[in-house]
């Protein structure tokens, strides 16, 4: 299992090297690309937790999802788009990079949500099989899904002023309601809430595990649906 | 040479005649130098726990040694012969063999799986090497045990999942909280249950006890014994926002805490995750307390259905185990049979024989012109020389003497002759 992993990702990484040189910039210029990379940030995540923290039957709930990811962006138009050169600049660099940790970091939050809902109900519901020894226990995955929040929240509040100023130096104006800054705005809020609430109504557990789920749907819309079903300036062509 | 097993265990005898016979440790070297001296008897070892007393024994003719046994047994125990007849079994060979392989992977323990017998047959071992009473057979036989049951925990999921209500909850306790170190436990109630299960759980280290009883002289009392801290039962309700483990058995004939008491709880202690035990009939928390989030609820039946199932669980992975064990007493009699003197003796006299022919061709392919006569006298000289040569350890092979066995893994050994196990 992780000898497949650690070859997928190594070949994964070679083939977003070679687009790289191909293309001549980060590959982040269409949604076959944005896709590819999402699930390779995803699996760097899944790398770091997994050595960690030892999360049992992580990779179980991570891999399908970094599968899809694979999955979608294949299906999707992947010719090489020439970047504007406006665009070419260290900020691309800053923007992607912080976007796509955290982003990566709401998908891993997202597997152990639901890790925390199968093994809550179990317990809750008086069924322990064989799934049930081998999930880790409620609190591990409490802690490290309130941790990834913790760790993708700012970096997603970075990418956003990032690319405020990215914006401001590309387009003159700092923020302009873009629907993908609008969207943005609102995942940012769903996770402060997130936080918010574990801080002062001691939303944890289930309640956050829920919270977390539904963020990352948010994260998802944010990524592919404002490309897909909305018109914005800032869309993966 | 065969082996024997002599025994009685939890299935055949009561306790009171299990513990007669049992050896404290200290009997056992006595009682190993006299099984060595009953006529027929090789190699002897004792293992003597709480729920089995067993021989095994390593010798030639098995009804004269098991009369010896039963003659031991009760002229030490001053024990009725029939009583102790009724209790004893006797298992030959591939039975015999079967039994301690069984017995050592726990198979034929009272909990199935339970990890102690494995160490208990590993210290008689130990024991019966000190006093020099395991020789050949049973030393193989008693590695033979050890590795078995090392294959069978590894192989199958026998001794896994907890089949006691106390490791039920400690385990339960776990999944919930990982870790228990930095968790407060609290005894509602002072029962015999409640404290077994506390021993349980401050047993996997819970940093804090507090103790509420009816009584509170008796809530005190117990509160010491876990070095723990004892308060009025009136104020449990306050308390509980500290207790992240709740055990419950207060004797009370209805409900000490509902739904509505519980909400308030979770909110003074912000909705932390709490674990808590009713062990007590009829119940005395309301079942509608598990439908609060983060609150977890478990009644004794809820318990008792783990340990069910988890026991099935095992009883399941048994089968596998059967299996293993079966195979395992083939390879063991495949390297009893190899210690025959029979064989060993026609495949010796094979390699002299073989060895002789092959020498006896080269030297006729290298001396032309021989004629008949010279041969023949030739070949007789090969004979004489093989034969004389292997006579002497012919005899001592075919001999009765004790260390026979020895001398036949030895003369297998340094003649390369095959069918040896590991």
């Amino acid at each position: 299992m992780t000898v497949f992993a650690i070859s997928g990702f190594t070949l994964h990484t070679l083939s977003i090297l070679m687009r790289f040189i191909q293309g001549g910039h980060m590959p982040v210029a269409n949604l076959h690309e944005a896709a590819s990379l999402f699930a390779w940030s995803v699996v760097i995540v899944f790398f770091i937790i997994e050595i960690k923290y030892r999360v049992g039957l992580l990779g179980a709930f991570i891999m399908p999802m970094a599968f899809i990811l694979m999955l979608s962006s294949s299906i999707l138009p992947r010719e090489i788009n020439p970047l504007s050169p406006v665009l070419q600049n260290y900020w691309l660099w800053i923007h992607t990079l912080l976007a796509f940790t955290g982003d990566a970091a709401f998908a891993v939050a997202c597997g152990i949500g639901v890790m925390y809902l199968i093994q809550e109900h179990f317990v809750k519901a008086k069924k322990l099989g064989g799934l049930f020894h081998r999930l880790p226990s409620l609190r591990v995955l409490d802690e490290v899904n309130y941790r990834l929040i913790t760790i993708g929240f700012p970096l997603l509040t970075l990418a956003i002023i990032s690319g405020a100023v990215w914006a401001e130096g590309v387009w003159g104006t700092f923020w302009r309601w873009d629907p993908k800054e609008v969207w943005s705005l609102i995942t940012w809020f769903f996770y402060a809430l997130i936080i918010h609430l574990r801080i002062t109504a001691g939303w944890h557990g289930k309640r956050s595990a829920i919270m977390s789920v539904a963020g990352f749907v948010a994260v998802l819309f944010t990524f592919f649906g404002v490309s897909i079903l909305l018109k914005s300036i800032h869309e993966f062509k | 040479m065969s082996i024997l097993v002599v025994g009685l265990n939890h299935k055949t005898a009561d306790v009171d005649v299990r513990e007669k016979i049992a050896f404290a440790a200290d009997e056992i070297p006595a009682g190993l130098s006299t099984l060595k001296s009953i006529t027929g008897v090789n190699e002897a070892v004792i293992l003597s726990t709480c729920n089995r007393v067993e021989i095994y024994l390593s010798g030639a003719g098995s009804d004269k040694i098991s009369t010896g046994v039963k003659d031991y047994f009760s002229a030490l125990r001053n024990i009725e012969r029939e009583k102790l007849e009724a209790a004893l079994y006797m298992r030959g060979d591939y039975d015999g063999v079967r039994h301690i392989f069984r017995v050592a992977s726990s198979l034929d323990s009272m909990v199935l799986g339970e990890p102690q017998i494995l160490g208990q047959l590993k210290s008689a071992f130990d024991l019966a090497l000190k006093n020099s009473s395991s020789g050949i057979i049973l030393n193989k036989l008693m590695k033979k045990a050890i590795s078995v049951a090392k294959r069978v925990r590894t192989e199958t999921k026998v001794a896994e999942n907890a089949v006691s209500i106390g490791y039920a909850a400690v385990e339960l306790a776990k999944k919930i909280f990982g870790e228990l170190s930095d968790k407060v436990s609290m005894l509602l109630g002072a029962g015999e249950m409640a404290e077994l299960a506390a021993k349980h759980l401050t047993g996997f280290g819970v940093k804090e006890v507090i103790v509420a009883n009816r009584t509170f002289e008796r809530g005190c009392a117990l509160a010491e014994e876990f070095s723990g801290r004892a308060i009025e039962f009136s104020q449990f309700k306050h308390e509980m926002a500290k207790a992240d483990i709740v055990i419950c058995s207060t004797g009370a004939p209805s409900y000490v805490l509902n739904k509505s008491d519980m909400e308030k709880i979770m909110k003074d202690r912000k909705k932390r995750s709490v674990f808590i035990i009713d062990i007590s009939v009829p119940r005395n928390i309301d079942p509608a307390v598990n439908d609060i989030d983060n609150v977890y609820l478990y009644d004794i039946d809820d318990l008792q259905g783990v340990v069910d199932s988890n026991l099935h669980e095992r009883q399941k992975e048994a089968l596998k185990a059967e299996e293993i064990v079966k195979e395992e007493v083939e390879v063991f009699f495949k390297w009893m049979q190899s210690l025959d003197a029979v064989p060993t003796i026609v495949a010796l006299r094979k390699t002299a024989g073989d060895i002789r022919d092959e020498e006896l061709t080269k030297l006729f392919n290298k001396l032309d012109g021989l004629g008949e006569k010279e041969k023949k006298s030739i070949e007789l000289m090969a004979s004489a020389i093989v034969n004389k040569l292997i006579h002497p350890p012919t005899v001592a092979l075919k001999s009765d003497d004790e260390d026979r066995d020895i001398l036949i893994a030895a003369v297998r050994r340094l003649y390369g002759i095959n069918g040896d196990m590991k």
